[in-house]
């Protein structure tokens, strides 16, 4: 009872507080400065058809690096977690101790208790598990003319691995490679921005490459390539992680 | 036009979050938790943001409600091992329905 009073006041609160916020809600009437001049100046600076991406990898490009490295650390974290935890539960079975059926060892046999993946999820899944696999790469190649980039086709490619793992739940994902394209991505991410501080105006500054015409795929200088190496890193941290929270005791 | 839209969806996004909150089975409470997001990306794409929507979807509402999921059926295998420990020779199976 008194926990219901309490979350009640501090629910009250927070609309006080945040009701002003809503009042303010709505379109503005006209752009702001700083947003003028991104529009205007994306298409002349960079070549990018997609204001956004020109933001996102360039104008706010240090901020893309940092959300990179936020997810870079949280993978590190659930991957040190849930190994550990497999080491100490297979330490248990080796010295012979009763770790009991949440081991795990028993429930992810691959049909366990006869709910493996019915004849239609595994049909459906292998047909569109490559489709999306592709759409996932189309999204992050074409960041720079289209709404999307790296971290919305990573995603995507990630969710393909999803379903390839409902559909096929005995396929093992191949966690050597997922951390070789991880650190591979992550570390040309890197170079490719230290190359726009000695060829270019500065870090993460992508005009050392020709910049080409306003919308043809290469174009916009080095933010296709930078935004394809976010992509497969996203892909392959999130297909990891997902990977790893499922299959934690396996050997 | 559009704000009326936008109105009905935020609507049925706040109805979605409540049934979240409040409905006896995890599986639904999960499944409109995801619904909550899909129809913020549905909100994003008529505020003219597509980049934002696409990101909505993929993660709100697909890597998040799969990795709710994949917990959801570890703690029941837990709860079921749990049973199964403190009787030996029972299939303690039934509590996958939860």
């Amino acid at each position: 009872m008194a926990n219901r009073v309490v979350a009640l006041v501090i629910i009250a609160g927070l609309a006080v507080i945040l009701f002003p916020l809503v009042r303010e809600v709505g379109f503005p009437s006209e752009t702001p400065e700083l947003a003028e001049r991104y529009i205007s100046a994306s298409a002349e600076d960079l070549a990018a058809a997609n204001v956004v991406t020109a933001v996102v990898v360039t104008y706010r490009g240090l901020d893309t690096l940092g959300e990179v490295t936020v997810l870079f650390a949280a993978t590190a974290g659930v991957g040190y977690v849930m190994t550990r935890r497999r080491r100490r539960e297979e330490h248990a079975v080796a010295e012979g101790r009763d770790v009991g059926m949440h081991s795990g060892i028993e429930c992810l046999r691959p049909a366990r208790s006869g709910q493996g993946p019915s004849e239609i999820l595994r049909t459906a899944s292998g047909f569109l598990a490559p489709v999306l696999l592709v759409f996932g790469v189309y999204i992050f190649v074409h960041g720079h003319l289209t709404p999307g980039g790296g971290f919305q086709g990573g995603v995507i490619i990630a969710s393909s691995v999803v379903l390839g793992i409902f559909g096929a739940p005995e396929r093992r994902l191949g966690h050597r490679l997922m951390t070789v394209l991880e650190s591979v991505s992550g570390i040309v991410y890197v170079v490719i921005a230290l190359l726009g501080m000695v060829l270019a105006a500065g870090f993460l500054d992508p005009t050392f490459l020709p910049l080409g015409e306003v919308g043809s795929l290469l174009s916009a200088g080095a933010i296709p390539i930078i935004y394809s190496v976010v992509g497969i890193k996203v892909g392959a941290e999130l297909a990891g992680v997902v990977d790893r929270l499922r299959t934690q005791e396996e050997k | 036009m559009t704000t009326a839209m936008i109105a009905v969806l935020g609507l049925l996004m706040v109805a979605a979050a409540i049934l979240a909150l409040l409905h006896k089975s995890l599986v639904t409470a999960i499944l409109s938790a995801g619904a909550v997001s899909l129809v913020a990306s549905i909100i994003y794409l008529f505020l003219a943001a597509p980049d934002v929507a696409m990101t909505e979807a993929a993660i709100g509402s697909a890597l998040t409600t799969v990795v709710f999921l994949f917990a959801l059926s570890r703690l029941r295998e837990k709860h079921t091992a749990g049973e199964g420990a403190a009787e030996p020779h029972a299939e303690g199976k039934e509590h996958v329905d939860g």
